[in-house]
């Protein structure tokens, strides 16, 4: 087996990817919907983290991003959304294409790109200072939306994000008042209120008991029938219970890579990289 | 049956003896005295204050805090001691409050370039230029107001006064600018910014990260993440960094000395030139006091030492009760 390190030929070289998904996955580019890294690096400093990562997030599918600490996952979901240029010294190269569209490009204002493409962070972290109410509307008014119906959005987040028939009775209620869990489907909720195309999610569950993270994945998999997501995660079960896509990270000391990406029951069952197999079976990381 | 019978005995708490190391046991000693010290010091000042002060307060009354009069004796009846510090008071709170509503803005504009704005290398520079500012000598700063400061100051005064003649506060008798309220608050502001600045900025730097990044996360602007975020998780330090700044600016002495008229009249015109601040009272008045003079002034000080321990436990209170959200 040979190294591979773009995510795109391993997934072309391996026979054993059924070929609908990969004509949905690699279709040209002028139709692609969703969101694709094109050859991206990542800099901190003089500090090479990341190196030549590219990977497709096709439309209405969940990806996970698996791999040890420190290879550059959440480095590179940071990417996606330009969130990365708010460390200082952080530096980048290569393309993110949504529907097409460089979303690095001069003309094209940061803030717009991540109303579209959204995050949820690894802590559960409602603002404090506002009810659950507020949560859910606070990026309609951060982003200076226009919408008719505050209820409406209100109820439709928090069904979709799965805590609606919890705290229906008491939206006034500060964020804080609910379970680790609650809340962090509270700040899924609160993402979804701008109506994203992508949701990334930066080890949503690591802070959360295992009930929780049940629901969040039940929840996560209800949102892949509209959205893409795609799903940081050190739990290897939890990226073969809820991705359909998944791709692996290693570093060897120097910046991360990609060592390959698949449809996640091939991933499981039979990649094409040894470290690959060694990693999913739990011999190290 | 056993354990049935056991549950229906419900002890009595055990009492938890806490034993300390050595180590911990002087430390404890240490950090228990160091802060016993500076309650005790606050108590014997206050006491000092009051026992020196209490025949004023017993001959005077009430008057002397509301009289404005500032007459020494000739000591041979002809004219006869009249002390109270009622227009001093009034200025120390006008000149303190004018200092704080044109410190905070910039205070708290400062602190968030600072944080948020400000490219990392300017950044250093400023916040050393910062702590180096809070520790200048106000008498410097006064000296800068008086020399620099004043002719900006009056020309500032004639432009409000011509445009907000009408607002009571800004409507002057005499059109003498000079050494006018409005100036030494001017001066005392910029005395206090820095301190401001400082806290506050600390108090913003604070703020979690990931809620920050959840606002830009969200479509947000940088604003949009300092209104949102920010400004409600540093409402404390903000207060409490006012509060600083106000007691700085009641208790200040020397640059309100060179930059204000002394006039014992109640006076609420911020640009006209007279006013009044109880720490310069003592000052100017301290060196040729009669016996019966030093106990009004040190009457004076009580009253000052009252007013800034009121201003910090308000804050205090405003402070508990702005985090109780959370």
């Amino acid at each position: 087996m040979k190294t591979l390190k773009q995510g795109e030929i391993a997934m072309v070289e391996n026979p054993q990817i059924n070929v609908v998904t990969m004509v949905e996955a690699h279709s040209p580019q002028s139709n692609f919907r969703g969101l694709e890294a094109k050859n991206i690096h990542a800099w901190f400093g003089k500090h090479h983290v990341l190196s030549d990562v590219s990977l497709r997030f096709p439309e209405r599918t969940v990806t996970g991003l698996i791999g040890p600490s420190g290879c550059g996952k959440s480095t590179f979901i940071r990417l996606l959304n330009r969130m990365h240029e708010f460390i200082p010294s952080a530096a980048m190269a290569g393309q993110v294409l949504k529907d097409g569209e460089d979303i690095y490009a001069p003309e094209i204002d940061a803030a717009t790109v991540r109303l579209k493409i959204g995050m949820v962070f690894q802590k559960p972290n409602p603002f404090p200072a506002m009810n659950i109410r507020e949560n859910v509307l606070s990026g309609i008014k951060l982003a200076h939306l226009k919408v008719a119906d505050h209820d409406s959005i209100v109820e439709n987040c928090l069904t979709r994000a799965g805590l609606w028939k919890e705290v229906k009775d008491r939206l006034n209620a500060t964020g804080g008042s609910l379970s680790g869990g609650q809340q962090q489907r509270l700040c899924i909720a609160r993402s979804l209120a701008v109506e994203p195309n992508v949701l990334l999610m930066d080890e949503p569950c690591s802070a959360l008991d295992p009930g929780s993270t049940l629901r969040i994945e039940e929840t996560i998999k209800e949102l892949a029938e509209k959205i893409a997501v795609v799903i940081v995660t050190h739990n290897m079960q939890q990226a073969a219970r809820v991705s359909d896509f998944c791709a692996f990270f290693l570093t060897d000391g120097g910046p991360g890579y990609l060592v390959e990406a698949a449809p996640t029951k091939i991933l499981f069952t039979n990649p094409s990289d040894v470290r690959t197999a060694d990693y999913v079976q739990g011999k190290f990381g | 049956m056993d354990g049935v019978a056991k549950t229906e005995i419900i002890p009595v708490p055990r009492e938890l003896a806490v034993v300390y190391n050595r180590a911990d046991r002087i430390f404890r000693r240490i950090v228990t005295s160091g802060a016993l010290t500076s309650l005790i010091l606050l108590g014997l000042i206050g006491m000092f204050l009051f026992v020196k002060s209490a025949q004023i307060f017993n001959d005077r009354g009430i008057s002397f805090i509301t009289g404005s009069n500032w007459t020494a004796g000739s000591g041979d009846g002809v004219i006869i001691d009249d002390f109270s510090i009622g227009p001093m008071l009034t200025g120390t709170i006008l000149v303190a409050v004018i200092a704080l509503i044109i410190a905070m803005p910039l205070a708290i504009g400062g602190a968030l370039y600072l944080e948020f704005y400000a490219p990392f290398r300017i950044r250093k520079i400023l916040n050393a230029l910062l702590d180096l500012a809070a520790a200048i000598p106000s008498l410097i700063f006064g000296l800068w107001g008086l020399a620099v400061f004043t002719s900006f100051g009056e020309r500032w005064s004639v432009l409000l006064n011509s445009r907000f003649g009408w607002i009571p506060f800004i409507k002057v008798q005499n059109e003498v600018f000079g050494r006018s309220p409005f100036i030494a608050g001017c001066v005392l502001a910029s005395l206090i910014v820095p301190i401001i600045t400082s806290v506050t900025r600390e108090v913003f730097s604070r703020t979690p990260r990931d809620l920050i990044d959840t606002c830009y996360a969200l479509g947000g602007s940088r604003w949009g993440a300092i209104r949102t975020v920010v400004l409600p998780f540093g409402r404390s330090g903000i207060i409490g960094g006012a509060m600083l700044g106000l007691g700085r600016a009641l208790g200040e002495t020397v640059a309100v000395y060179l930059l204000l008229n002394i006039v014992f009249r109640y006076n609420f015109r911020i640009l006209e030139s007279e006013g009044g601040n109880i720490a310069s009272l003592i000052a100017t008045k301290f060196g040729e006091a009669t016996e019966y003079e030093l106990k009004a002034l040190v009457a004076a000080g009580f009253v000052l030492f009252i007013l800034t321990l009121a201003v910090n436990m308000l804050a205090a209170t405003i402070v508990q009760k702005s985090t109780v959200r959370k």
